[in-house]
């Protein structure tokens, strides 16, 4: 099921039923015959345009990172494919997979771990121009350097070229991974919670600096974050997760105030909003968001759910449905739940 | 409603090779009899010092000042738990194990750790750890601690045969939720949790958050909430009290802090925050980055980066100003800017 949503910009990448199993490696349970998989990611499909930014949410351990590094072909994938300008990546070799590692970029949660402590940040910069061989000179890759440093505010950046990253504040690290992910004009980007670490302050201008380049350049980005607000704030669309699906996907606003699936009604209910005097509406969902290993059978959420209905949602599977132009929603209900907006109902505490 | 707890020009600092960290900085705070404190601010800004020194739970280079006071039922903490430092006058020196001080902790007032993740410890059970703090304060067998273990765990709802598990079978929202089982153990007046939610999911958040609330309600336990997130507070405080580099610059009412700002550093908070209600709007980065506080600026501490600041705000402290009732701004322009800041 390709969740298409009528944009005619052009596909900078498709993911077509990405899956990733991981094996665990826990010798006793090897003993029982069976390996055991963690289904990290388990049949995805979307599309990125140019210039789009999907902001991917979801608890913790919904399989964010991991679609993250499958784009990247840090991973694998166990089945499926991420097709990049008509080649699947993960056939790439060589000359190819070179290309597609210049052409896609990664922004990593903490700007201390991502960065060399030894490096500068003239060096840290550089370093993907001289693997890439791009710019003649030593001085032309200065240049490009310096025209990367000040797209990411930092300027003037001559100022900053011989620091070190512990001469840097949070921000201004954060800013040095993205000069390095942009120097190479990448044709798109993943962003793994690049702003969770950041002071309240610094992460607004952090943010503002992606949307303009988004704006400068038309790269497109998938933006991960566990953060709903900070989501809206950067997405076109917005892809939650559950369980190493993608659950619902559509426009930003459309997810946020006419979700249909009962989970993203949950997670977005649960979002404390800045405002002494907002009703807090409260949906129940029960348990603990179950281990990867065991997944419920039928419709992953049924035992947290509390709409479910027995004998429907834990015998059989909801493909993604369109409920909208553009709005898919994997639930066996999602036609009912996206008509009766089952946003309206609000429980008070 | 009668105070609890009136902190007055309280000081703390931390004694470093290269001289002091003005950490926390003449705050004044009141909590009343079963309300909600919510202090806020950024890293690094002294809430966690704010916090525990009301405790005087802090690391031996903090000092705190002469003249601060700790009146907690009317008894002044600070004199029971510190001695005048010999070493640097105009100082006292935490007692690390007052006894008398140790009476208040857990007791009458008690903690949940930023982190408290990490808080228990990995070898025991955590039920036994519970135990353990209750029987050092309370005369109890150690069947009666196990009930008491037992009626905790399911108030903050987690399953009783979970009690004798080690804290890495717990999930992060569950370690939470028995920290503050174990905040609750000893019937305190005052709970002060410090982010007690932050490394959590928002559904996790959530439940934690309205369980505090139904909790708090329900024993009437007082509550001083440190946290980054502004929506934290927001959802849960009756006042508000924001902080920026070891100091208080506003304090009032949840309503009066977000709805009637009166100081420039809380606009730019507020400004800074997405938010999933209303129109997107693009957000108000603060220029700059906060000051190092064991440098902090002459004159105003946050003039460096205030869009509002003249010549006066870079050499003079600006003084407290009660712009209503119980509010108050920390701000030479308070007056001239009341009405017209706001974070919408
Ligand atoms: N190398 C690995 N081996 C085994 N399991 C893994 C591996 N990497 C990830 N997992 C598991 O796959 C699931 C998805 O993990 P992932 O890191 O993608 O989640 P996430 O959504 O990024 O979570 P978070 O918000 O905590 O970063 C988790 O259950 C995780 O434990
Ligand atoms: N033991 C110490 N010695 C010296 N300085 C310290 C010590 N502990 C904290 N500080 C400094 O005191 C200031 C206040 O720290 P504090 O931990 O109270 O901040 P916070 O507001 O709780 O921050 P966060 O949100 O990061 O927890 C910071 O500048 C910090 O670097
Ligand atoms: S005192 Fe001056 S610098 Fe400080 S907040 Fe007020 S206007 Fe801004
Ligand atoms: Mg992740
Ligand atoms: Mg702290």
């Amino acid at each position: 099921m390709d969740a298409e949503n009528g944009d005619n910009r052009k596909v900078v990448i498709s993911v077509r039923n990405l899956k990733k199993y991981f094996e665990l490696h826990i010798g006793m349970f090897k003993f029982w015959g069976e390996p055991i998989y963690v289904k990290a990611v388990d049949g995805i499909s979307f599309n990125l345009h140019e210039g789009e930014i999907i902001g991917m949410v979801g608890e913790s351990g919904c399989g964010k990172t991991t679609t993250g590094r499958l784009l990247t072909r840090l991973e694998n994938p166990t089945s499926g494919q991420v097709i990049f300008e008509g080649k699947n990546i993960a056939e790439l070799k060589g000359k190819d997979l070179k290309f597609y590692r210049r052409n896609v970029q990664m922004i990593f949660q903490d700007p201390y771990e991502s960065l060399n402590p030894r490096f500068t940040v003239q060096k840290t910069v550089m370093e993907p121009l001289l693997v890439h061989g791009i710019g003649d000179t030593y001085d032309d890759r200065v240049e490009l350097v310096i025209k990367a440093l000040e797209d990411a505010g930092l300027r003037p950046a001559e100022e900053y070229l011989s620091r070190f990253p512990h001469e840097l504040s949070g921000g201004q690290r954060q800013r040095v991974a993205i000069a390095r992910a942009l120097v190479l004009r990448p044709k798109f980007i993943v962003a793994d919670e690049p702003v969770s670490m950041l002071d309240v302050s610094i992460r607004a201008g952090v943010m503002n600096l992606m949307l303009d380049l988004r704006d400068k350049y038309n790269i497109p980005y998938i933006f991960i974050t566990h953060d709903i607000a900070v989501a809206r704030y950067m997405s076109d669309r917005i892809a939650v997760m559950y369980l190493g699906k993608i659950v619902e996907i559509g426009e930003t606003d459309e997810v946020i105030f006419n979700h249909a699936h009962p989970y993203t009604k949950a997670l977005i209910s649960a979002v404390p909003v800045p405002d002494p005097e907002h009703k807090h509406g409260r949906v129940e969902i029960k348990g603990e968001i179950p281990s990867p290993i065991n997944l419920p059978k039928g419709c992953r959420f049924w035992p947290r759910c509390p709409y479910a209905k027995k004998g429907i949602c834990d015998v059989k599977e909801p493909p993604l449905k369109e409920v909208a132009p553009g709005h898919f929603v994997a639930c066996h209900f999602a036609e009912k739940f996206y008509e009766e907006d089952i946003t309206e109902e609000t429980v008070e505490v | 409603m009668k105070k609890l707890l009136e902190v007055k020009n309280l000081s703390v600092h931390y004694k470093i090779q290269a001289g002091w960290v003005y950490a926390v900085d003449g705050v004044n705070l009141e909590v009343n009899h079963g309300e909600t404190l919510g202090l806020v601010g950024e890293s690094g800004c002294g809430k966690t010092t704010t916090g525990y020194g009301v405790t005087q739970l802090l690391p031996s280079n903090a000092y705190i000042k002469e003249e601060s006071k700790i009146i907690f039922e009317g008894k002044d903490l600070v004199k029971l738990g510190t001695h005048p430092s010999k070493k640097y006058e105009g100082y006292r020196k935490i007692e690390e194990y007052n006894p008398e001080m140790r009476k208040y902790r857990w007791a009458k007032i008690s903690m949940i750790f930023q982190g408290a993740m990490n808080a228990f410890n990995p070898v025991y059970k955590v039920g036994d750890q519970i135990i353990e703090a209750i029987l050092a304060h309370e005369n109890m067998t150690k069947q009666e601690a196990l009930k008491r273990v037992e009626e905790l765990y399911r108030l903050v709802g987690i399953p009783k045969d979970r009690i004798n598990n080690y804290p890495h079978e717990y999930s992060g929202g569950m370690k939470q939720r028995a920290m503050i089982a174990m905040a609750l153990a000893l019937n305190p007046d005052l709970i002060i949790a410090d982010e007690p939610t932050t490394a959590l999911d928002v559904v996790t958040q959530d439940r934690i958050l309205g369980e505090m609330v139904r909790l708090q309600k329900r024993e009437k336990i007082a509550m001083i909430l440190i946290t980054h997130d502004v929506s934290v507070v927001a959802e849960m405080a009756h006042k508000i009290a924001v902080m920026y580099a070891g100091n208080l610059v506003e304090k009032g009412t949840a309503k009066e802090v977000f709805k009637e700002t009166a100081h420039p550093y809380t606009e730019a908070l507020l400004n800074a925050f997405p938010s999933i209600k209303g129109e997107k709007k693009r957000l108000k980065a603060i220029p700059g980055s906060p000051p190092d506080l064991a440098n902090p600026p002459k004159g105003c501490r946050f003039a460096p980066r205030c869009p509002y600041a003249k010549d006066i705000c870079l050499e003079q402290e600006p003084p407290v100003v009660e712009i209503s009732p119980g509010h108050y701004s920390k701000c030479h322009f308070a007056e001239e800017l009341y009405g017209e800041l706001g974070g919408e």
